[in-house]
């Protein structure tokens, strides 16, 4: 089971039909999802899922990054988890990395520098967000823009961050990292 | 959270009307007038009966003509914005994108420099499943411009339904046509809605049409009790 996290401001908002539904949409047909918001998370949500995708939200919506110990799980944690733009910078943070002003809207061109199991060589991304970070010696730099990082990985775990969205444009990324993680392995 | 819609009486922007007074306070309409018919962002048939449909949905419309000229509308769409900003208190915006990226990028581009949150409640939406949803909620919606092959005068006027869907997504499979007119194939026109205080009757009409290409203009309307 994939669990899909709400990062908006609050539930059921007007910002979860834009940035959860096109990702439930992408891999729903891949393994069984469920959709929780960041508040309600809990042990039993954690132990039924195989990993986790944190959402993006609106680029006004910082909410989750001043609410980091509802994110420790993240870290405390062995689950698969891939951050989406606020997800991508709340594990940062959760993990100790500083904020990093980059403002990014609309297409733009990433290039890869790592090899990793998501995404490869350059290609273009739907971009949204104010800020970017500076990771701490316990990430990879995955890829990257002109203007800032934009993926990375933990070094030992399958904790991944991606400051684009996936769920726009290139949603075989999210595919492959529910095929890599899922449970069920239904592809 | 006040909200104001930007509006252009279409499906897509009426659903978006629709989801955004569920969750949150619309203050607001917003309608760009667009002088050029080839505009990307703000041309639609019919745009006139904005002002028909705020009445029918009580809330206030503010409208700009814009010339329409590429980058020149996008300033015109940030000063209606702002005159909403003035006159109503809103704190974000409301759009019915749903696959353009272009649209939305330039919409998330003003509202950013307006300070404002950007909200597209329709976006990546599933195409045949936000067509079926407006029947499902019994929004009155017809066709009202078409621009593809082979979509010709007779689908002009038409009210959407779930044999019209059924066309349309084997259009799409033949033609590869989007069935909701995410490339300009289809213009829409509602009629009637869930939030609709009364619904409108058109009185009087006229298609105009060349080959694949056709408008179905309302030139009278009114109210009436649903």
């Amino acid at each position: 089971m994939i669990l899909v996290v709400d990062m908006n401001f609050k539930k059921s908002s007007l910002g979860c039909l834009e940035f959860v539904q096109p990702i439930l949409s992408t891999i729903s047909d891949l393994d069984v999802c469920i959709a929780k918001h960041y508040i309600d998370i809990g042990q039993n949500e954690l132990a039924k899922c195989d990993a986790a995708i944190l959402s993006g939200t609106p680029l006004k919506d910082n909410t989750t990054l001043n609410h980091l110990e509802k994110f420790r799980w993240v870290k405390s944690g062995n689950k698969p988890v891939l951050g989406i733009c606020a997800g991508f910078q709340t594990i940062g943070l959760v993990f100790g990395a500083c904020l990093k002003k980059c403002l990014g809207i609309g297409m733009t061109e990433i290039t890869t520098l790592q090899s990793n199991i998501l995404f490869s060589s350059q290609f273009k991304a739907y971009t949204l967000h104010n800020f970017s970070i500076e990771p701490t010696d316990e990430f990879d730099t995955l890829a990257e823009s002109t203007q800032c990082i934009q993926a990375f990985k933990h070094k030992r775990r399958n904790i991944y961050g991606v400051l684009f969205h996936p769920e726009v444009r290139n949603k075989e990324i999210l595919r492959r990292f529910v095929c890599e993680f899922s449970g069920h392995r239904r592809v | 959270m006040k909200l104001g819609v930007l509006f252009s009486g279409g499906k897509d922007s009426t659903l978006a009307l629709h989801l955004a007074m569920e969750r949150e306070t619309v203050a607001c309409l917003i309608t760009l007038k667009s002088k050029n018919a080839e505009s990307y962002m703000f041309h639609t048939p019919n745009i006139d009966l904005t002002k028909l449909q705020a009445v029918a949905l009580k809330l206030p419309l503010i409208m700009r003509i814009t010339e329409g000229r590429k980058e020149e509308e996008l300033e015109d769409l940030r000063q209606a914005i702002d005159d909403a900003v003035g006159r109503f208190q809103i704190e974000g915006v409301v759009t019915g994108a749903v696959e353009s990226v272009y649209q939305s990028t330039r919409i998330q581009c003003v509202c950013h420099q307006l300070n404002l949150w950007c909200f597209n409640p329709l976006w990546k939406r599933n195409q045949k499943e936000l067509l079926e949803e407006l029947i499902t909620k019994r929004f009155k919606v017809i066709v009202s411009g078409i621009f593809a092959y082979p979509l010709d005068e007779t689908w002009l006027g038409k009210e959407l339904n779930l044999d019209i869907i059924d066309k349309l997504m084997k259009l799409e499979k033949e033609f590869g046509i989007s069935p909701s007119g995410e490339g300009g194939e289809i213009e829409t026109t509602v009629l009637d809605a869930p939030m609709f205080r009364r619904k409108i009757e058109i009185l009087q009409h006229a298609i105009e049409a060349r080959g694949n290409s056709g408008v179905f203009q309302v030139n009278e309307a009114r109210l009436v009790p649903k």
